[in-house]
C-alpha cells in the first residue's frame, strides 16, 4: 500500500466513526420525526419495504411529511417547554457564573501546592455516579431530609424545597459547577501577576485593576464555562425529573414523555431535532471563540 | 532611533556640569534611609542609604540577587521596608500603596496588557488619572511620536516585535509624567545592536523630558553608558557609588574592579615609598611594581594592584629591565574588530589579559599565537586596592 493511500485511510477512520455513530443515528431520528404515529410495532409509519425495490422507496418517501413539526408549533405545551428549558438553563448559568468566578479566582490565587489539591477537590465528585449524587440531593432536600433537620436544630422553620423550581436550580448548579469553575480557573491561573502590578503602578486600586485587567482577560473562560454549562442544561432530563417533580416542564422530560408515556416516537424525535438546532447556535459560537483563542496562541 | 531622525541634543554640555550630589544645598528627589528588607529571614537589602537628585539618571548595578530590584520595588511600593525609610520629595512613602505613588515603572517583562491596543495601553495610566478624552488622545499621540510607533497605535501587543513592545512599555510608563521613571532591566530582552541604540535613546529621552530615571541592570556597559551615577551593589549593600569613570578608573575594592570591566589583579606586599612612588613586591614581576602614592596605601601590608587590559602594552622586543614588566607567551588572541584581546601566559602559569585598539588596518609584524612577549604598564595605570 502506498504511503498516500495509508494517509487517506487514516483520515477516513474518524469520518467512518462520525458517520456510523453520529450521522446515521441523526438521520434515523430525522426520518422518525417526519413519520406518523401508528398502532404497530415499532409505532410509526411509513416503513421502508425493501422487497418492493425502487417503488417501495418512492412510496416510503411519499409517506414522509412535516406534519409533526406543524403539531409542535400549534401546541402551546411544546413552546412552553422550550421557553422553560431555556429559562432554567439561562438562570442556572448566571448563578453558576456568580458562584464559580469567585471560587476559581480564589483557587488561582492560592499557593501552587494548595491549588493542585483544590483542583482535585473540584474534580472529585465525578468519581461518584451522577445519579447517586442526585439521589443524595433528594435525601438532603426532602421534607424530613438533612436540610430541614439542620434548620430545625437551629430553631428555624422548615422549608419545602423538593419538587420545586428551587430544587432544580440547586441540582443544576451543584452538578454543573465543575464545568464552570475549571475553564475559569484555567484562564485565571495563567494570568501573569506583573500585569496587576503594572495596573497598580499606573494608578489602579486592587478593585479597579480587577475590572480593567483581570476580568477582561478572563472573558474567554467566562464564555467557555457558560456554554459548557448552558448547552447540556437545556436538554437536561435527570435533574428536573428527580428533583423537580411531575409538574416541571422541560424539554428532556417532554421527549421522555412522548417516547415512553405517549408512544409518540415522531413527536419525541421532532422535539429532539428542534432542540438540536436551538443548541447548534451556541455551539457554533463556542467553537468560534475557541478558534479565536487558538489563533491568538494562548 | 537613528541620529538623523532626532534633533541632536548637546548632552555633553549639560552633563559635564551636572553634579547635584556634590552640592550641599541640593535637595534629593528620593532618599533611602538605612533601608532593610528581608524575605523569609533572608536579607535582600541590608541597610542602604542613597540620595537620587532631580534630573539624574541613576543606575543600580550588580549581579542577580544583589538586592537592586528589591530596592526599586521598595520605591514603587510593591514591597515595604522592614527597617528604615523611603522618602520622595521629603515625604515618607510608608503606607502609601503603589497606585498613589507618583513614580512609574517599566517592567522587565514589559507587562503590557494583552487585551488592549498599543494606544489603550499607553492611555491606561492617563484614564486612571481622570484625564479628559481629548487630552488623553493628544498625550497618547505625543507619546507614540516620541517612541516612533505612530503607525502601530491599533495593534495588540502580540502583533509587535520585541523592540516595539519595549517602546510601548516605555511610553506607557512615561505618559502619566511621573516624578520618576523606574526601569527594571529595560533592555535585557533586546539583541545587542538594538540594546546599544536604545541606550542612547534612553539618554536622549531623559534629557528631553527632564525626568529622573532610575535604572536597574546587571549589564555594566548599560549602566556606564546611560547613567550619571552608578551604585554598585553586592549582597544587599552599596559597595561603591560614583560617576561611571570614577567607578571604572578608581574602584575601591577587588569586587568592583572585577565586576566593572575586565581587570588583572596582582597580589603584593607594599614596601617603601620613594617620593610619589610606592614599590610593591610581587611574585609575578622580578623587580616588583611601581605605583603612584595614594594615602590609602599602608606600607608593609598586603595589597592588590588592579590593572585594566587596555592599559597594558604588549611588546615583541624585550624592553629594558625595570618594574611593571612581565614576560610570557601568547596563549590566545581574541580579535574583536575594534579591539584585540591577548591572553598572555606568564612563567608562573598565570593568565594576563591585555588589549590593544586596532588603530591601523595592517601591522608589519602582528603578535601571533605562541609569540614570546613582554608586558609593561605605566606607574599610574593600576589602582592599589586594600580590600
Amino acid at each position: 500500500m502506498k504511503r498516500r493511500d495509508r494517509t487517506a485511510l487514516a483520515a477516513l477512520a474518524p469520518a467512518l466513526w462520525l458517520g456510523l455513530f453520529f450521522l446515521f443515528p441523526f438521520l434515523l431520528v430525522a426520518k422518525l420525526s417526519l413519520s406518523e404515529t401508528a398502532l404497530a410495532m415499532p409505532p410509526y409509519a411509513p416503513k421502508l419495504d425493501w422487497s418492493a425495490g425502487l417503488a417501495g422507496l418512492r412510496a416510503f418517501l411519499a409517506g414522509l411529511d412535516f406534519e409533526t413539526y406543524a403539531r409542535l408549533t400549534a401546541d402551546r405545551l411544546y413552546i412552553a417547554a422550550y421557553l422553560s428549558s431555556l429559562k432554567f438553563a439561562a438562570i442556572a448559568t448566571v448563578i453558576l457564573l456568580l458562584l464559580g468566578y469567585p471560587l476559581a479566582y480564589a483557587m488561582a490565587r492560592c499557593p501552587p501546592g494548595v491549588r493542585q489539591a483544590l483542583v482535585m477537590a473540584v474534580i472529585l465528585p465525578f468519581w461518584t455516579s451522577f445519579l447517586i449524587r442526585v439521589y443524595a440531593l433528594i435525601g438532603i432536600l426532602k421534607p424530613e431530609g438533612l436540610l430541614n433537620s439542620a434548620l430545625d436544630a437551629l430553631g428555624l422553620p422548615a422549608v419545602n424545597v423538593l419538587n420545586t423550581e428551587t430544587a432544580i436550580y440547586i441540582g443544576l448548579v451543584y452538578a454543573y459547577l465543575p464545568f464552570m469553575v475549571l475553564p475559569l480557573y484555567a484562564v485565571l491561573e495563567r494570568q501573569q501577576h506583573d500585569l496587576l502590578e503594572a495596573a497598580a503602578d499606573l494608578g489602579c486600586t486592587p478593585l479597579e485593576a480587577f475590572w480593567r485587567v483581570t476580568f477582561p482577560l478572563s472573558l474567554p473562560g467566562v464564555a467557555a464555562g457558560s456554554l459548557l454549562c448552558f448547552i447540556p442544561m437545556v436538554g437536561e432530563f435527570v435533574i428536573p425529573d428527580l428533583l423537580g417533580g411531575s409538574s416541571t416542564l422541560m424539554l428532556g422530560k417532554t421527549i421522555w414523555n412522548e417516547f415512553f408515556a405517549n408512544r409518540d416516537w415522531p413527536a419525541a424525535s421532532a422535539v429532539a431535532i428542534v432542540l438540536l438546532f436551538t443548541l447548534v447556535i451556541p455551539i457554533v459560537l463556542y467553537q468560534r471563540q475557541q478558534a479565536k483563542l487558538m489563533e491568538r496562541g494562548r | 532611533m537613528t541620529e538623523r531622525s532626532r534633533p541632536r541634543l548637546n548632552i555633553g554640555a549639560v552633563r559635564s556640569t551636572f553634579a547635584p550630589w556634590s552640592d550641599p544645598d541640593a535637595r534629593p528627589l528620593v532618599r533611602f534611609e538605612q533601608v532593610v528588607k528581608r524575605f523569609d529571614g533572608e536579607t535582600a537589602v541590608a541597610g542602604v542609604s542613597l540620595d537620587i537628585y532631580p534630573g539624574e539618571f541613576f543606575a543600580l548595578l550588580g549581579p542577580s540577587g544583589c538586592g537592586k530590584t528589591t530596592l526599586m520595588r521598595l520605591l514603587a511600593g510593591f514591597e515595604t521596608p522592614d527597617e528604615g525609610r523611603v522618602l520622595l520629595m521629603g515625604e515618607d512613602l510608608a503606607g502609601k500603596p503603589p497606585h498613589q505613588r507618583p513614580v512609574n515603572m517599566m517592567f522587565q517583562s514589559y507587562a503590557l496588557f494583552p487585551h488592549l491596543t498599543v494606544e489603550r495601553n499607553i492611555a491606561f495610566g492617563l484614564r486612571q488619572q481622570g484625564m479628559g478624552k481629548a487630552e488623553i488622545a493628544e498625550r497618547v499621540g505625543e507619546m507614540l511620536a516620541l517612541v516612533r510607533l505612530e503607525g502601530l497605535a491599533r495593534r495588540k501587543p502580540h502583533q509587535l516585535s520585541g523592540g516595539q513592545r519595549q517602546r510601548v512599555a516605555l511610553a506607557r510608563a512615561i505618559a502619566p509624567r511621573p516624578k520618576m521613571l523606574l526601569l527594571d532591566e529595560p533592555l535585557a530582552a533586546l539583541d545587542k545592536k538594538l540594546r546599544e541604540e536604545t541606550q542612547f535613546e534612553l539618554m536622549a529621552l531623559q534629557q528631553q523630558l527632564g525626568m529622573t530615571f532610575l535604572i536597574v541592570t546587571h549589564d555594566q556597559e548599560e549602566a556606564m553608558v546611560t547613567a550619571d551615577r552608578i551604585a554598585v551593589m553586592r549582597a544587599g549593600q552599596i559597595v561603591q557609588m560614583g560617576r561611571p569613570a570614577d567607578v571604572y578608573e578608581a574602584p575601591n575594592s577587588r569586587y568592583v574592579a572585577d565586576f566593572i570591566g575586565d581587570v588583572n589583579i596582582f597580589e603584593g606586599l607594599t614596601q617603601h615609598a620613594d617620593g610619589a612612588t610606592v614599590r610593591m613586591a610581587s611574585a609575578e614581576s622580578p623587580l616588583g611594581f611601581d605605583v603612584v602614592e595614594d594615602d590609602r596605601i599602608e606600607i608593609g601590608s598586603t595589597a592588590w594592584l588592579a590593572v585594566r587590559p587596555e592599559k597594558i602594552q604588549v611588546h615583541l622586543d624585550e624592553p629594558p629591565p625595570g618594574p611593571n614588566r612581565l614576560a610570557g607567551k601568547v596563549a590566545d588572541i581574541g580579535y574583536l574588530g575594534d579591539w584585540t584581546t591577548y591572553l598572555v601566559e606568564l612563567e608562573s602559569g598565570r593568565m594576563i589579559r591585555a588589549a590593544r585598539a586596532n588603530a591601523s588596518r595592517f601591522v608589519d609584524r602582528p603578535v601571533d599565537w605562541d609569540d614570546r612577549v613582554w608586558l609593561t604598564f605605566a606607574r599610574d595605570a593600576g589602582v592599589v586596592l586594600t580590600q
